[in-house]
């Protein structure tokens, strides 16, 4: 069992991405042996209201068992809390805001907000550090990235908030990790999409340091080809449960409940 | 038969204490994507004495032997390109021939010297004269100086191509930082450009674009820092490509870019 919990659906608006529709996902997901996908409508993320994405990403996940719904908060936009109220009805596994993109302080009081009602209705938040690599990112694509400071804040704001974190490379892990205390540190999930493999290693060292638990399967496709995760699991040396924590089993006792 | 055209490995005087790991993690890792060969360069002193990327004419000569003291002891896996720094001519131009002398196979720049200057036009002759390619370090789409190297995106690589036709370029990391469509547009018309797929970008599209840009017979096989980004590309390659096109990227096309006998197939 393979779950990917990083996840788009739909057009990038800075760069032709082939393969973004959910029969495209739903390929690429077979062709690299991922059994169930978390969803983002990713042209939504870019808009002024983000959530407004959300009602087609119900659609199509509605459609495709092997889709799970990863609707958009804006806590900045009134209403947010029905945004999330549909989200926790609806059973989507987690919620996202990406900070930045809505022209939010990362830590300010709108994420602080929605960060203690996620943690009130049991539902962990998402946030993406990064969508691609700064040095290419397109003129016009100017969000700040999430910093560590940002996630450091918004765990410590809310005793029972649970945070997924994806597309965040060793240095950004290793700052949250041990700049939280361990009650801390055991509310956050890393994917491992951004995390470089060998000769580097930083996986392998995270792993160890940070430990198996702390991090879930995910690949940020289809802006990024998800062959890279399962690349960088086959290189390392894992017992079948260590794997198996990786690809599922940290995001079903972790996060879905 | 896979071939990396574009790896590193460190020694005793680069600042990383875990210089031994690094090392045998890079080959332990090729074992098992199954890469025959790595065509490594050592950057000096990966910046411990001068900077990585503007390498020391004190430094050069000890990465280069500490490569070739890797190639002795790995024959059957390592090859090495002579690293030089351009702006000292007489100290490369002697380096290259006392390397590629002692069995190294290309020439490699880092980002001492924009690639349109003249000064990179001595060592592209002797790269001519000796059938050897030259790797350069390559921005995808430098739009700015940035801190640390004189780096050369694919346009400026490409003028550097266009002066000397003969030669064989291979623009470095197509996948490592910045925006490849500009250096894939730049590509098209260099045809004695080839395009290194290392980088740890796995961006959607980028080898759909590659193709299209350059076509398969241009495309090497590489992975530089970064061998997981390396391999989930050469996995994605097989999706794309008939088998014959995908030995292309493996290691035919680079049998036609380096000197004849560099590899156990020649």
């Amino acid at each position: 069992m393979r779950i990917d919990v990083n996840v788009f659906l739909g057009a990038y608006p800075y760069r032709r991405v082939p393969g973004t529709s959910p029969e495209a996902v739903l390929r690429a997901m077979e062709r690299v042996g991922i059994d169930e996908a978390w969803v983002t409508h990713l042209p939504g993320l870019f808009w002024q209201a983000p959530p407004e994405g959300n009602a087609w990403l119900y659609e199509a996940t509605a459609r495709e068992r092997r889709f799970q719904p990863v609707p958009a908060v804006h806590p900045g936009l009134p209403g947010w809390e029905a945004v999330l109220a549909e989200a926790r009805a609806r059973g989507a596994p987690v919620v996202r805001c990406d900070p930045t993109y809505c022209g939010l302080d990362p830590a300010g009081a709108e994420m602080r907000g929605l960060a203690a009602a996620c943690g009130a209705a049991g539902l962990p938040l998402l946030l993406a550090v990064r969508l691609e690599d700064a040095r290419q990112r397109h003129p016009n694509d100017r969000a700040a990235e999430v910093p560590a400071a940002a996630v450091r804040a918004l765990v410590r704001s809310d005793a029972d908030v649970r945070l997924v974190v994806t597309h965040a490379d060793r240095a950004f892990v290793e700052e949250v990790h041990f700049g939280s205390t361990p009650e801390e540190a055991a509310r956050i999930w890393w994917d491992i999409c951004w995390i470089w493999g060998p000769p580097e290693d930083h996986l392998k060292t995270l792993l160890h340091t940070v430990g198996v638990e702390r991090f879930v399967f995910g690949t940020g496709q289809p802006l990024r080809i998800p062959e890279n995760s399962v690349s960088k699991l086959d290189l390392l040396e894992l017992a079948p449960q260590q794997r198996a924590a990786i690809e599922s089993e940290n995001a079903r006792r972790g996060l879905l409940h | 038969m896979l071939i990396d055209v574009h790896a590193h490995f460190y020694h005793d005087r680069s600042p990383r204490a875990d210089w031994r790991e690094r090392n045998a993690s890079r080959l332990a890792a090729g074992e098992q994507i199954g890469i025959t060969i790595h065509v490594a360069s050592i950057l000096g002193s990966w910046g411990r004495a001068s900077p990585t990327y503007f390498p020391s004419p004190a430094d050069l000569p000890y990465g280069n032997d500490a490569l070739l003291a890797l190639a002795r002891e790995h024959p059957n896996r390592v090859r090495g390109y002579v690293t030089v720094n351009p702006n000292y001519t007489t100290h490369a131009l002697g380096e290259i021939v006392r390397c590629l002398g002692a069995g190294m196979i290309g020439i490699k720049l880092a980002a001492s010297r924009r690639a349109t200057d003249p000064l990179l036009d001595p060592i592209c002759e002797i790269a001519r004269e000796r059938g050897v390619p030259v790797l350069q370090h390559v921005w995808q789409h430098r739009r700015r100086d940035w801190p640390g190297q004189e780096a050369s995106d694919g346009a400026e690589l490409c003028a550097l191509a266009g002066r000397h036709p003969k030669v064989r370029f291979i623009l470095g990391h197509i996948g490592g930082g910045g925006a490849w469509q500009h250096s894939l547009a730049a590509l098209r018309a260099a045809p004695n450009v080839f395009v290194d797929l290392s980088g740890s970008g796995v961006d959607g599209g980028l080898l759909e674009s590659c193709l299209a840009a350059v076509g398969v017979e241009r495309l090497l096989w590489g992975s530089d820092i970064t061998m997981d980004t390396g391999w989930a590309k050469l996995r994605y390659l097989t999706h794309l490509l008939s088998p014959d096109e995908v030995e292309l990227v493996k290691w035919k096309t680079a049998v036609g870019v380096f000197p004849r006998g560099a590899f156990p197939s020649d």
